[in-house]
């Protein structure tokens, strides 16, 4: 019984879903609450932190699940952001019905580059999907009739409706907050399945996965392609609850610091994609206040730690510590927990 | 029970009208982020990402303000700067914005730097009626009091810029027709625009050839063969420097003579002009607002000494050789005027009547006969420039101060 990383999730199994169940269920309940402990300011910060967990939670589909690494999920971002600011600004949409039009374009700009990088493995792939990050901003300034060149498009942002005694931040934190539980929700049952399970061997294993029935073309273009589709909402959720798109806005450095966010949170979970959101969100500007005269520096070594304390990512590190500490709080107070094993707060 | 209840009332509603009738007696009247001891700045600059060249401006304003201090603060008051990194990025530029209105209670925001990022901001500033004061761009749409009034600008804007040169050209240029060379682009076609609304009525029939370029194109060379080949007797040269010096350079290797307006973007002589060969960019003109710290002409006035003196007490780590330092100083220079305007009524309402009401302000390291103006349906304080000829080695001033309109 050889049962390291991976296979540890097997023998937790059993008592992993009850502790799994909590756990959302205590995520869920806190993002309610949330925005009644904090400022409105802080309020439109966690809503943008929770569109870059949707946009890491496609990425750890195709980076984490199927081993194909990504350095250009910005450049679906901006699809998703554009295709919104689009329909908002050119035809009139509203902005709810943006997200999943959002969606479509990416996947489907997402299948198409899929197909081309089937052929293409690991270093390779990244340095294609790099080209595409490189290659956005320049792309949304040439086609400028509809992208509105570099001055990009500004958007009225949703105001709450006049019924309802909350402010607009937190009416679009609401709103977000429920596309992120469908995406999650959508995505973790995808991965908890059939599909998960093919990807994972593709990634592990292509040829015994080929030989046991599945079709690599199939389902590496549609990792792409619902991967893509994911990044994609975030996108329209980022454009919606900023209120502008600019080609300045999905710069390279917005692809990289996907990657870092779901490699910090945990490559290859689900829960992951949120802690890598927080990541990518809070971590900048807490070194920013830590230093202004060399905050990256700062932040260099905030993942330097991270990734020293916590090699598996954060959601990695949780599941080692529910590993270890969850039999014995089982045998303490039965199946009825106060208190949650290395829950973070 | 009752009573305590009541009697709190009482002493709560008596505070209240203190309150409520203080401002009133009193001269002193305060908004958000100004108080008796300091008044709170807030700054958005790229000091990361592909703009942070820019970042010395902020710390440029950074060390004036601690001048300011120094030297006893605005009326008795210090200024308190908190300048934040957006990394060039709009929606950061959006959050830090949030920030320092929200969090960090500023009075105003000040100096934000970029088209992008302040086009992100403009909306939300003007929703929350907080001053976005004198924005780092070019770009002409801040000057737009009726829609935004709580947007200013500070620079020539570019149409600013290419009305001057339409005026110069009309007043100098016998039987004008002109060649345009423009990036295609917002910033090439605000200076388009400019120019025709410069030109007036027969400006379709002067300008002869127009051509653009796209900053992905190698080279303009062809470009400026077909402009030589249209006839034309004045090239307008709308480029970012690498594109002005192979326009330059071709003009002069194909032999054309035109009379050449090159646009103050590509005024550097370090960056443009010596790689396109110094001989080949003699009697080109341009235009300026401001001093170049490198040049000898200003070397031995006051106006450069303050600012060398000022550079090294406050800003050692700056370079004195750079304009961004000279224009960090002198936007700071202006936002302190405003606020010394407000006198002790320091609203972000009265910010925004005593930025709009400058009246010939005189900015040391400005040209000599620029000054700042603005009123209520002028929000764009500097719109004087003057022409310069390069002759070889430096950039020589020569004419009158121009702006737009009168003479």
């Amino acid at each position: 019984m050889a049962a390291t990383s991976g296979l540890a999730t097997i023998p937790v199994a059993a008592s992993g879903t009850n502790w799994r169940r909590i756990g959302v269920a205590v995520a869920i309940a806190a993002a309610l609450v949330l925005p009644w402990l904090v400022s409105d300011y802080r309020v439109f910060q966690f809503t943008l932190a929770g569109s870059y967990a949707v946009a890491l939670l496609g990425l750890n589909l195709l980076t984490g699940y199927n081993g194909q690494i990504s350095l250009g999920h910005g450049a679906f971002f901006a699809i998703g952001g554009y295709t919104a600011a689009i329909l908002m600004h050119r035809l009139g949409v509203p902005y709810y019905l943006t997200i999943l039009p959002a969606g479509a374009a990416a996947f489907i700009v997402g299948v198409l580059f899929g197909l081309p990088a089937l052929r293409l493995e690991n270093l390779y792939l990244a340095l294609v999907t790099l080209s595409m990050a490189v290659a956005t901003p320049q792309f949304l300034k040439y086609f400028d009739h509809w992208t509105g060149g570099s001055q990009g498009i500004v958007l009225r942002k949703p105001a709450a409706p006049t019924w309802l005694p909350i402010g607009n931040d937190k009416w679009l934190y609401y709103q977000m907050l429920v596309v992120l539980l469908i995406v999650f929700w959508a995505g973790s049952n995808l991965l908890a399945g059939r599909t998960g399970r093919a990807l994972v061997a593709l990634r592990d294993h292509p040829i015994s996965a080929t030989v046991m029935g599945i079709n690599p073309v199939f389902y590496k273009t549609c990792a792409f392609g619902v991967s893509a589709m994911f990044t994609g909402i975030a996108g329209a959720m980022a454009a919606i609850a900023t209120g502008f798109v600019a080609p300045d806005s999905f710069n390279v450095f917005l692809s990289i610091s996907f990657l870092v966010g779901s490699v910090v949170g945990g490559i290859a979970t689900v829960a992951g994609a949120v802690f890598g959101g927080f990541f990518i969100q809070f971590i900048p500007n807490l070194a920013n206040d830590i230093s202004d005269a060399a905050p990256w520096a700062i932040y260099g070594l905030f993942l330097l730690a991270f990734m020293y304390a916590m090699p598996t990512g954060i959601a990695g590190f949780i599941r080692t510590m529910a590993v270890r500490y969850a039999p014995k709080f089982r045998t303490a107070v039965g199946e009825q927990p106060t208190s949650q094993p290395g829950s973070h707060s | 029970m009752t009573l305590n209840r009541r009697t709190l009332m009482i002493a709560a509603s008596l505070t209240a009208a203190a309150f409520v009738a203080a401002p009133a007696n009193a001269q002193k009247q305060y908004g958000p982020g100004a108080s008796d001891k300091e008044i709170k700045i807030g700054n958005i600059n790229p000091y990361s990402g592909p703009a942070s060249a820019y970042g010395t401006i902020g710390k440029a304003i950074g060390a004036y303000f601690d001048k300011i201090n120094d030297e006893g603060g605005i009326n008795g008051r210090k200024i308190k700067y908190i300048t934040l990194d957006d990394g060039y990025s709009p929606p950061k530029a959006v959050e830090q914005a949030r920030r320092l209105v929200e969090a960090e209670q500023v009075l105003l925001l000040f100096q934000s730097l970029g088209t992008p990022s302040n086009t992100a901001i403009q909306a939300y500033m003007n929703e929350k009626k907080v001053p976005q004061l004198f924005v780092a761009t070019g770009a002409t749409k801040w000057n737009d009091p009726k829609n935004f009034p709580w947007t200013m600008g500070w620079q020539p804007n570019y149409q600013t810029e290419a009305r001057i040169y339409a005026k110069h050209i009309l007043q100098n240029v016998k039987d004008p027709k002109i060649a345009v060379l423009f990036q295609n682009d917002d910033y090439g076609k605000d200076y388009l625009d400019g120019l025709k609304e410069g030109l007036g009525a027969q400006a379709s029939k002067l300008i002869v050839a127009m051509k653009s370029y796209e900053t992905s194109d190698p080279t303009v060379d062809s470009q400026v063969v077909a402009l030589m080949n249209s006839g034309a007797n004045v090239f307008i040269n709308i480029t970012t420097p690498k594109f002005a010096s192979q326009a330059i350079r071709k003009v002069h290797d194909l032999g054309w003579k035109p009379a050449h307006y090159l646009n103050n973007v590509s005024a550097s002589v370090s960056t443009v002009l010596k790689p396109a060969g110094l001989e080949k960019a003699t009697g080109i003109i341009t235009s300026s607002y401001h001093m170049d710290p490198t040049d000898p002409q200003w070397q031995s006035g006051k106006a450069y000494q303050d600012w060398l003196a000022w550079m090294k007490k406050y800003y050692s780590a700056g370079d004195v050789a750079s304009t961004f330092n000279v224009y960090g100083y002198s936007v700071a220079q202006t936002l302190v005027q405003v606020l010394k305007q407000c006198g002790d009524n320091l609203t972000r309402e009265n910010v925004m009547r005593q930025a709009a009401n400058l009246k010939n302000f005189q900015v040391p390291m400005l040209l000599p006969g620029i000054s700042i103006t603005t009123g209520p349906d002028d929000f764009a304080p500097i719109e004087q420039m003057r022409l310069q000829k390069f002759d070889g080695n430096i950039w020589v001033l020569f004419g009158e101060v121009l702006s737009p309109e009168g003479s």
